[in-house]
This record gives C-alpha cells, structure tokens and sequence, in this order.
C-alpha cells in the first residue's frame, strides 16, 4: 500500500514538474535585459573598489608579510647553519686537544716508566757489584783465615804436645823435633783434619 | 507547492530608483550580493594582512595560503611575465569565488548564475588580454592565429578556426561560469522542490539527492572560480609568451 503510494507519487510529481514549468512564463530571468545596465554598473563599481584596495593597500602587505617571514627564516636557518659549522669545529678542537692530551699522558707515562726501570736496574746493579764485592771480601778473609789455620793448630799441638811430653815423662823434649813430627802428621793427615 | 526554480534568479530593486540619463542603475539584490562578496574579501584579507607575525593566526593564514595559491597557479600557467597582472587575477578569482560561494547559501542570490556579469568580465578579460597581446607584440600578434608546423594547404582553414576560438574565449568564458552556477542552483532547487512534494514518505530520496547536490555545488562553486582564473592566466600566457 505504502509503495504504491509511493510510487505513484513519483510518477505524479513529473506531470506536476511539467505543470510547473508549464505555469512559468518569461523563462530565465537572466535573458531579461531590465537590470543588465544596473548589474553592469555596480559589477564595475564593486570590482574596481575591490581591485584598486586590494591591488593597493592589502596585497603588498600580504607579500612583505610572506617576504620578511622568509626572509626570516631564511636567517634563522643561516645562523642555524653558521652555529652548527661553529659546533662542529668547537667538537673537533676539543677531539684534538683530548687526543693530544692522550698522547702526552701516554707519553709522560712511558717516561717515567722507563725511568724508573731503569733507575731500578742501577740499582740493582750496584747492589749487586756490592754484594759481589763483599761475597769477595769474605772470601779472601775466609781464604786468608783458611791458610792461617794450620800453623796455629801446629803451634798449639806443638805446645800441647810438649806440655803433655813434659808431664809424662818429666823431661823436656826439643820443641823443634816436636814440630818435626806434628808438620810430619799434618801433612799425611791435613785432609782429614781440615775439610776441603 | 513548489517555487517555480528560476525565481532564484529575479533581480528586483531594493530601495529607490536610480537613473543616470536614460539608463537605470538602481540598487538590486544582485548589486546588494556583488557589495557583500567585495565586503567580505576586503575585511577578511585586511584582517589576514594585519599583523605580521611569525607564525601566523588562522586568518592571516588563510590570506597567505590565499595569495601563495593564487600567484602559484599565475607563474605555473603565464610564467613571470605575468606578475604585474597578479592583484587583477587575484580580485578576480577572490570576486568569482564569493560570489559563487555566498550563492550556496539558502535565500540569497547568486551574482555570476547572470550572464550578463560574467559576459562582463570575460568581454573585459578578452579586450585587456587583447590590448596587452598588441602591445607587447605589435601585429606580431596576429602570428597567434598561424600555428607554426602546419601545412601550407590547410593553412587558411586553421586560421579561420584559430581566429572563431579566438573570438568565442570571451563567450565560452563567460557562459561555462554563468550555465554551472545556474544549473546547480537550478538542479537543487528541483529537488528541494521534490522533497516537498513527495512528502514525508517518499520525500527522503530528493533530499538526500539535494544534502548531496550541496556538496557538488560547493565543489563546482570553487572549481569554476579556479577555472575561470585559471583561463585568464593562459590567454594571458598567450598574449604574454606568444609561441604558437
């Protein structure tokens, strides 16, 4: 029910269209030549007023506006440009005074390094020489001592031997025949008595 | 019942009747709307052009985008030479524009769905880009109508027909602008026109129809403001740049 009535109310509507374009008389108003003067004359006159402010008063300040916003920035981005180049050589100056003082900390460090081992080998050395020349020293007195030792041992077997002789059988006996027979022993025995 | 749809397009007198001689140049709603859309573009770019700040409010944005837009489309098609030409193309194409756009909106009229202004503006378009052509050419100029590689037999009939397009620019100019605003106004008043008739029940087809026409004429609306700026770039890139 409801789509017939629909429908047929657009079927009706184009007869009713046509009824309407029918009742229209004169047809466009834009072919009547009443107010084509008057249209003509305010189009010039708003037009014109429209040109001449715009061409004169506001465009040009359009244009600096847009001008100096570009030239501004583009200074903006030259000192931005300018400051970064700055930075840069700023970074790199302070890369090589790091670097620099790298190499002389290394530098300074190696010095002193060598200097010290080498002061420690001196005196390494020169203790070393002392204590070779003391090992030295107390070889020669060792030596010196060595040599000396058998005589005295001769001296005091021949004293004690003489003593001993004197005691046992009461007369004196000459020292040197003494010595004769302990210089005699010694030396068959002198490995025995004193090491080596 | 439905408003015969050409009624939109009366120019009748408000106020009183003002003559210069024999000819009647009385305040109309048409002069009314050309007022307003002058208004209109004066205070908002004056208001756009103000203040100068770096980054700029939204109105002194849209005058810029304005102006960028408008002088990119005037070095694209005619080159630099055309920059002196530049506030002509600019108030021409802000003029169409609005008065194009304030026809979008309901009970008001629409100033260029009238041949008689946009037949002016072109006529004027034609006779300026004309006068400029001689100027800068001399009857050099007339080397427009003799494109340059065409055999010498088929030579008269091209020139015949360069020089009838040339003569028709100013009356298709002005009648492509004239005929898009007058038949989409025309088209959506029809289907206002159905809405009422069919009523409630069938009545949501036609408006949905016009909720949509809506948008295609405020695409039209602009789209015949940037067509007709944009012809008067390229006949004057003609009459600037002669190469044929």
């Amino acid at each position: 029910m409801i789509k017939k009535i629909f429908f047929q109310s657009i079927f009706f509507n184009f007869f009713f269209l046509k009824e309407v374009f029918a009742a229209e008389s004169g047809g466009m108003p834009q072919l009547n030549p009443e107010f084509w003067i008057s249209q003509i004359f305010w189009l010039t006159l708003t037009f014109g007023i429209l040109y001449i402010v715009l061409s004169k008063l506001i465009l040009p300040k359009i244009s600096a506006n847009l001008e100096l916003r570009k030239s501004q920035i583009q200074d903006n981005i030259e000192a931005a440009e300018k400051q970064r180049k700055d930075s840069e050589s700023k970074l790199k100056e302070y890369d090589n005074i790091i670097f620099k003082s790298k190499l002389e900390a290394k530098n300074i460090f190696k010095d002193s390094r060598e200097k010290v081992i080498k002061d420690i080998n001196n005196k390494k050395e020169n203790l070393e020489n002392q204590i070779n020349e003391e090992i030295k020293k107390a070889e020669q007195e060792i030596e010196v001592v060595k040599k000396s030792a058998p005589e005295k041992i001769n001296k005091i077997a021949i004293e004690a031997s003489s003593e001993l002789v004197k005691k046992l059988i009461g007369a004196e006996i000459n020292n040197s025949s003494i010595s004769a027979i302990v210089d005699d022993l010694s030396k068959k025995n002198g490995d025995k008595y004193y090491g080596n | 019942m439905a408003a015969n749809p050409m009624t939109q397009f009366e120019v009748y007198r408000i106020g009183p009747e003002i003559k210069i001689g024999t000819f009647d140049i009385s305040f109309t709603n048409a002069s009314l709307f050309m007022v307003i859309s002058s208004l209109a573009i004066l205070i908002i770019f004056n208001l756009g052009s103000k203040k100068n700040s770096i980054l700029p409010n939204k109105i002194q944005l849209l005058a810029e985008l304005s102006y960028s837009f408008v002088s990119k489309m005037i070095s694209d098609t005619a080159g630099s030479k055309a920059k002196p030409y530049f506030s002509f193309i600019f108030s021409l194409f802000m003029f169409v524009l609005f008065c194009n756009m304030f026809g979008m909106i309901p009970y008001t009229f629409t100033v260029t769905s009238h041949i008689i202004v946009t037949f002016v503006l072109a006529s004027f378009i034609f006779i300026g880009v004309t006068v400029i052509g001689f100027i800068k050419h001399g009857f050099g100029y007339l080397k427009l109508f003799v494109p340059s590689g065409v055999p010498v037999i088929l030579l008269p009939l091209i020139v015949v027909i360069e020089i009838i397009s040339y003569l028709s620019r100013p009356i298709s100019l002005s009648v492509r602008l004239f005929a898009n605003m007058m038949a989409g106004h025309t088209m959506m008043k029809v289907f206002g026109g159905f809405v009422i008739s069919l009523g409630i029940v069938g009545g949501w087809l036609p408006l949905s129809f016009s909720v949509a026409l809506t948008g295609l004429e405020i695409l039209v609306a602009f789209l015949q403001a940037y067509v007709f700026a944009i012809l008067t770039c390229i006949y004057l890139n003609d009459a600037l740049n002669l190469h044929h």
